[in-house]
């Protein structure tokens, strides 16, 4: 049984994204702290990539404020084995195929079996391209997370089917990044990944208001906050845990 | 030379969010439709020969030739081409194709904003919406490019992420496929991205070497011993290359942008000193340090400037079947200066790479040895900016 269970065992589970390093590993731990005290179900934390191609400016923000502060794949492996002393709800590690490939799929992944990420989410990983990485993430047991887009039709099932963790479905078209409205029609994909599988779906893309976190956690079984998140690590900088703590709270208090 | 999944060796693949897999699925679908439909073929030639002026010609540079004093050198003349690169073969293939499927905007990425004005001038021709990304410090180098393209009708969106330049062009370009894909087609301008990308740019650009083979036949009897071209992504070499591929003997030479020399810092020359890696859709090789960033790459010609090759450049790299050479930022100026006073060809200076190389080579082969460097494109938009590399400064 997946460890990633556990975050959807608390009724709808919220799910934060994080970039580590942004401004830098500190703050990032704190930040971390904070959202897992307040009801964060699961976390998403993000390696910076040079050119994340799925990121709207917001994340694509906090990519080059991270690797400019000098962040290193090895230095969040030791920072997440650090506070993973004190933070035990599941997480993952969202990043591009091109930061587990060049350090070593094996490597990589056995790592992050060590220091207790759960799964990894990679955006530029579609179905086809999976056994890249999949035999050694199930070598290791660290899921592999599939994603589901709007565009993705009569992929759904086939992707479903063989999903692990849980399944994070695309909420709009284009790159991440926060939208007044979600015009898919989300309902019909979610319909679609109960009759192909029992694993959990969480909504992303576009998300940052507690209205918008309870309908689609309505209509799933989790909702995912990337951009809103760096928007106040932004703002507030260093002092941004105790921001995301009460962001997070606000947002876990609406899907409850 | 392509399997399943568009791989090329272990090269290629289709790295790319879930939202763009079933517009590269529908794209593939009809590319294979198609690419053997007699209507589509004859319509493409058509465009090829009455509107872009081909067959480009095949000229015996015999002054450079007698000058080096080595083996004969021609030049395949891309250059003559309307809009005045290569670019324009794939982007009438791709229009076309773009219309056929139902789609009525193009988007495309540009460098030295060649592929941007080819992709803008087939939109104006096939009455369709165009947008452009263009790295704002490429905006800077190839000011007239800019221009032409919103003459064409285009948007250009300067591009401001990261280096500023074609890769960031590229990102941006996804990004806004990921956004828009119903009616909008991606007219990817090199043989790089995901599958089919690399697959279709290579057969709309293959007609260079189909036409060099012809034309060498008539004029010499022979196939050449060599044929250069100069590399960034790689669509005119590997144009220039493909209909010699199963032909052994004919050697084929990329010429990679080292900027300002391969031990630094600042250079491009992807194969040279790159390591494999997953970007832009594609396994293949890239400009990256040990953790996977991608490098800040480096070369005068925003057109080679690329930290990527493409997944069939890195497959006959591998298996030895083309080889793969740096040229410097000051070696290629003076090729530029050297063709331009020699034999009264202003070469781009993506191009005055291959014809940099050609010139170490020729004279190292004897005199019946024959090469072939494809001039990629006309050198007219670099001229502000070689006048400045020299310390010139003059205005457009």
């Amino acid at each position: 049984m997946s460890n990633i269970n556990k975050a959807f065992a608390n009724g709808k589970a919220f799910i934060p994204f994080i970039t580590c390093g942004d401004p830098d590993l500190q703050t990032t731990a704190e930040v971390v702290k904070a959202a897992a005290d307040n009801g964060a179900d699961l976390i998403e934390l993000g390696i910076p990539f040079s050119d994340p191609t799925a990121e709207g400016p917001v994340i694509q923000g906090a990519n080059i404020r991270a690797l400019s502060g000098g962040v290193t794949t090895d230095k969040i492996f030791d920072f997440v084995r650090d506070i993973r002393k004190e933070v035990t709800i599941p997480m993952v590690f969202m990043t591009y195929a091109n930061v587990v490939f060049s350090y070593g799929a094996e490597k990589f992944i056995s790592t992050c079996k060590e220091i207790g990420i759960d799964g990894l989410i990679l955006p530029d990983l579609p179905y086809e391209e999976k056994d890249e990485f999949l035999p050694v993430c199930q070598k290791y047991g660290v899921d592999l997370v599939s994603l589901i887009a709007p565009t993705s039709a009569n992929r759904i099932s086939m992707i479903a089917k063989e999903a692990e963790g849980f399944l994070y479905i695309v909420s709009s078209l284009g790159v991440t990044g926060t939208r007044s409205e979600i015009k898919t029609d989300l309902a019909s994909i979610v319909k679609i990944v109960r009759e192909n599988t029992n694993i959990p779906c969480a909504i992303g893309f576009g998300i940052s208001t507690p209205e918008q976190a309870k309908k689609m956690s309505d209509i799933a079984d989790g909702a995912i906050v990337g951009s809103a998140i760096i928007k106040i690590i932004e703002k507030y900088g260093k002092n941004s845990p105790k921001y995301v703590g009460e962001y997070v709270k606000s947002m876990k208090d609406a899907i409850r | 030379m392509t399997n399943k999944n568009g791989r090329f060796g272990i090269h290629g693949g289709q790295y790319i969010p879930e939202t763009l897999m079933n517009a590269v699925i529908e794209l593939e679908e009809a590319y294979n439709f198609y690419k053997n439909d007699k209507q589509f073929n004859d319509e493409l030639t058509a465009l090829f020969n009455d509107y872009a002026g081909r067959p480009s010609r095949l000229y015996y540079a015999e002054k450079m030739t007698n000058d080096l004093g080595g083996a004969k050198i021609y030049l395949k003349r891309e250059d003559l081409n309307h809009t005045g690169a290569h670019k324009i073969n794939n982007v009438l293939g791709q229009a076309l194709l773009a219309k056929k499927m139902g789609k009525t905007r193009l988007i495309a990425e540009t460098g030295a904003g060649q592929h941007g004005v080819a992709t803008a001038t087939a939109a104006a021709l096939m009455g369709m919406e165009c947008v452009v990304f263009m790295g704002e410090e490429d905006t800077k180098r190839q000011a007239l490019n800019v221009y032409r393209m919103r003459l064409l009708g285009s948007d250009v969106v300067p591009v401001k992420t990261g280096t500023a330049t074609l890769k960031d062009a590229v990102s941006e370009a996804m990004r806004e496929w990921t956004s828009r894909i119903e009616d909008t087609h991606y007219c990817l301008g090199s043989v790089m991205g995901p599958h089919p990308f690399p697959t279709i740019v290579r057969d709309f650009q293959s007609v260079i070497s189909k036409e060099i083979k012809q034309q060498m036949l008539e004029k010499e009897g022979r196939l050449p011993d060599a044929v250069l071209a100069c590399v960034g992504g790689g669509s005119n070499a590997i144009g220039s290359f493909y209909h010699f591929i199963e032909d052994k003997d004919v050697q084929l030479i990329g010429c990679e942008a080292a900027g300002r020399g391969i031990d630094t810092f600042e250079t491009a020359a992807t194969m040279n000193t790159g390591s494999l890696g997953i970007f832009h859709g594609m396994k293949s090789y890239f400009c990256q340090d040990k953790y996977g960033q991608i490098a800040p790459v480096y070369s005068i010609s925003a057109g080679l400037d690329y930290p990527g090759v493409g997944p069939e450049h890195a497959y006959l790299h591998d298996i030895g079947r083309a080889q793969y050479v740096p040229v410097t930022d000051e070696e290629a100026v003076c090729a530029f200066e050297y063709l331009a006073k020699t034999e009264g060809i202003i070469p781009a200076i993506e191009s005055a790479h291959a014809v940099a190389y050609a010139m170490k080579l020729a004279p190292t082969m004897s005199k019946d040895k024959i090469i072939v460097i494809t001039v990629s494109g006309r050198g007219d938009k670099d001229c502000a900016a070689i006048a400045r590399y020299r310390g010139e400064d003059i205005h457009e």
